[in-house]
């Protein structure tokens, strides 16, 4: 029996999944579009929650679990993201024993900080490089079992589109070599994608320019249904840049960086006006909403700008420089101001995706044998993620999804050796012949110009503020983009390192996504997390606990419902004036 | 031209293919870096002479200096392209790949050797698994503070292009190899693998080649102490070599 098993991704979820696949006796091809180490994984900067409790605050699991769940405004099902606040402190050990440079205490244990809509210190970091460093962790795990021929990378690969049989299973990918254009087919009897958030949807964000959500948005229109898509996260701290905007870390709030815009000449600590029980570590849906207001509605931005001040320079320089050296640095570079003196000038940018392809509590997608793990799913952060998060329900994602892709394939049996007749080669031609259409385009269309456009649109409308008028007239414009788009020119047509066309094909699945992602959001009639109507101010749960499901049709997005689990904890209001509260164990 | 940015790129259609250069004259912005200012060639590709031409082809991913992508050649000096702000440059700002790697087209060069080289030293610890088994050994705050330093190599190649000992000669595995050979066996549970990690490093390729140009250092775009690694190692394997040499 080939037992053999796909990985599309090479971030955490990726590869955690994949050395749970090799822990199994398992083997793994592992695809990603370049070095994992230049995977997306790489610049998550804060740190990772557990409920470690190393500082005698009570903390528990069940605190992060009630903390994660009111975070998401009870969006979430609630059992999976149980089982990841469970898991977390095994999850922070288990890297320990990797070699993962956590900072210390002086005793030599695990330092711990706090990061927003959390009163305890629950945090374990690297410096400002906390996601690289556990990203290193993996990848030299993965490289040892390469070493020892269990692994298989494919880096500089990009994955093109599912293998279905009659049964509408999953039967492994179509893929292409970047460097090469090479096209070939990847047979498995699973196939786990792990390829992260699609944040270039919206332009210029704090994400990779890897992180178009290809792969989701082809898998959409695939098939797989595609959940929650209108959560999205606007992280409140961003350096706005000319071709990004770069992140400034939760944990420069979290180790005391304060959030300030001049009023009648004199410093206005907003958020710690407005919120005084979290100040400035209320979650991240209220602080950018917080800094929203102050500089469009009230004018009060930094010199009249949409930027107000993230102010450390009240702090002892040698500690930020132990916890936070990598984005100070960062900032001294890009900006060519030193935070140390100076407060930095931050604005609210797009950052993450709570919602994604839908799964089950093993991880599968509606396709059986696919699965998917890391931000490029739908599953723990309901409305709204909390700072911390991200780093976990990747890496637990994946440590689900490995050995529960291996228990499916010896279920059905179906595996890389036995593909029906012709099914891979099918798919190779298709795709061939998709790119070679691309290539004979030569219309007086720029793809790069059409995707400026598209982040413009989707960035002034679809983000931290919506209404219903200008979310139909963004449908409406990325109608007229999906017609225009038929009429780009490649300009290039080398089949080595042609970047152009692998985003020309990039970018309908953007398309896809952001029809899914704004008719979503035009559907939902109430405010929760991250997603905000004025016209709709309030959390509506008679209507709308429930979890968007988008289906790709031709003719646009299909929407449905499903209710949300909530097994544990009884829906309460979610505010941050006042401490939260815990709700009763079990 | 004050409102435009001149720059004069050199070009490869693939890897057997002729380098040549074109020049281009894109718009000036505040705080434009080097990624950026070859995105502006993306939406409108035509050269300084007004010709239309294919987008230039670069490796970026991050654009914040974590990610390692972007490394290419920027007025003779191996750096980070989203890094490299446009108004510290000397114009017109001259573009190359890396020389010490395969070209692959135009600034995209192949770079997976670095981590063959990784394979080579074997840059990890060897743990039984990857589930529960407890915490790992208690580590100083000042021990994590200098393994960190040496942790956060990204695996650009700033380093192994400066050195003048990674040539065509030599089969030198280049600085970045040995700091995290020196890094692993720093670690109390890398420490199984101590004698197998200095065999490679004193194998073919490794630290008898470095000639202490002391170029590395200075490269690094995240200023990783990579010359004391090197005298460590160094150090180790002579030791290694006695420990040998008395065994038998």
């Amino acid at each position: 029996m080939n037992n053999r098993l796909v990985v599309v991704g090479g971030g955490l979820a990726g590869l955690m999944s994949c050395l749970k696949a090799v822990e199994a006796g398992w083997q793994v091809d592992v695809l990603a579009l370049g070095p994992c180490k230049r995977s997306h994984s790489a610049c998550a900067q804060g740190g990772i929650n557990a409920a470690l409790d190393t500082r005698g605050e009570g903390d528990s699991p069940w605190e992060h679990f009630d903390d994660t769940i009111y975070g998401g405004d009870f969006l979430a099902n609630q059992t999976p993201v149980k089982g990841m606040c469970e898991a977390a402190p095994k999850i922070i050990y288990l890297f320990d024993r990797l070699g993962m440079q956590f900072n210390r205490t002086p005793e030599g244990l695990i330092d711990l900080r706090q990061l927003g809509g959390v009163k305890h210190h629950r945090v374990a970091f690297s410096g400002s490089t906390t996601g690289q460093q556990l990203l290193y962790a993996l990848d030299e795990q993965v490289r040892r079992w390469e070493d020892q021929g269990k692994v298989r990378r494919f880096e500089g690969w990009e994955f093109l589109s599912a293998l279905l049989d009659d049964d509408g299973c999953c039967r492994g990918i179509t893929a292409q070599h970047l460097a090469s254009g090479e096209i070939r087919a990847f047979p498995a009897g699973a196939v786990i994608i792990a390829t992260g958030g699609p944040g270039i949807i919206f332009g210029k964000t704090t994400n990779s320019t890897i992180n178009t959500g290809y792969a989701a948005g082809t898998l959409y229109r695939q098939g797989v249904t595609y959940a929650n898509g209108e959560f999205i996260q606007i992280h409140p701290t961003a350096i706005p840049g000319a071709d990004k905007n770069r992140l400034m870390s939760e944990s420069v709030r979290g180790e005391g960086g304060r959030v300030w815009t001049y009023k009648d000449g004199k410093p206005w600590y907003f958020l710690e006006e407005w919120y005084p029980a979290y100040g400035n570590l209320v979650p991240r849906d209220v602080a950018t909403r917080a800094i929203f207001k102050v500089c469009v509605d009230m004018g009060l931005g930094v010199d009249g700008q949409n930027m107000v001040y993230l102010d450390l320079t009240h702090m002892d320089p040698q500690e930020f420089e132990r916890r936070l050296g990598g984005i100070i640095d960062i900032y001294h570079q890009f900006v060519g101001e030193d935070p140390r003196k100076v407060p930095m000038k931050i604005f609210p940018a797009v950052h993450y995706s709570m919602g994604g392809l839908w799964v089950d509590f093993d991880q599968m997608t509606n396709i059986p044998g696919l699965f998917a793990a890391g931000e490029c799913e739908y599953q723990y952060h309901g409305a709204n993620r909390l700072g911390g998060n991200g780093m976990l329900s990747a890496i637990y994602g994946g440590m689900v999804a490995g050995p529960k892709a291996v228990a499916y394939i010896q279920g059905t049996g179906k595996t890389g050796d036995n593909l029906p007749q012709g099914l891979a080669e099918g798919e190779i031609k298709r795709q061939q012949e998709f790119q070679a259409e691309l290539l004979k385009r030569d219309g007086r269309e720029n793809v790069y110009q059409l995707h400026r456009e598209m982040g413009q649109w989707m960035n002034d409308n679809v983000t931290v503020v919506r209404y219903n008028d200008r979310l139909l007239k963004t449908e409406e414009k990325l109608q007229e983009l999906a017609e225009r788009y038929q009429r780009i020119s490649i300009h290039d047509i080398s089949p080595i390192g042609n970047q152009t066309l692998a985003f020309a094909r990039q970018f309908g699945a953007m398309l896809d996504l952001a029809r899914a992602i704004t008719r979503g959001a035009y559907l939902r009639n109430e405010s929760r997390g991250a997603h905000y109507k004025p016209d709709f101010p309030e959390r509506d749960d008679a209507n709308w606990l429930k979890t968007t499901l988008a289906r790709y049709t031709p003719a646009g997005p299909e929407i449905s419902y499903e209710p949300v689990e909530l097994s544990y904890i009884k829906p309460r209001k979610r505010q941050y004036e006042t401490d939260k509260g815990v709700s009763k164990v079990g | 031209m004050a409102n435009q940015v001149l720059l004069k790129i050199r070009r490869q259609a693939g890897p057997s293919e002729l380098p040549y250069w074109e020049e281009f004259a894109v718009p000036h912005q505040p705080n434009l870096n080097v990624v950026a200012a070859l995105m502006e060639i993306q939406l409108n590709p035509v050269n300084a002479q007004g010709q239309r031409t294919s987008p230039v082809v670069w490796d970026c991913s991050c654009l914040e200096e974590v990610c390692g992508a972007c490394s290419m050649r920027i007025n003779g000096k191996a750096r980070q392209a989203c890094s490299a702000l446009v108004d510290q440059l000397t114009q017109p700002i001259v573009l190359e790949p890396l020389s010490k790697f395969p070209v692959v087209r135009d600034l995209m060069v192949d770079r997976q050797i670095l981590f063959e080289h990784l394979k080579r030293v074997k840059a990890w610890i060897e743990v039984d698994g990857y589930y529960d088994m407890g915490p790992g050994p208690r580590i100083q705050p000042k021990t994590q503070e200098w393994a960190y330093m040496f942790s956060r190599c990204m695996s650009c190649g700033c380093c192994t292009e400066s050195c003048p000992q990674v040539n065509s000669r030599t089969s030198f595995m280049g600085p970045a190899a040995m700091a995290q050979a020196y890094l692993f066996n720093s670690h109390p549970l890398g420490a199984s693998l101590v004698e197998e990690r200095l065999a490679a490093v004193m194998g073919e390729g490794g630290i008898a080649e470095c000639g202490k140009a002391q170029n590395c250092v200075r490269a690094c775009p995240k200023g990783i102490p990579l010359t004391d690694a090197l005298a460590e190692i160094s150090r180790d394997t002579i030791k290694q070599a006695l420990r040998v040499w008395r065994r038998s």
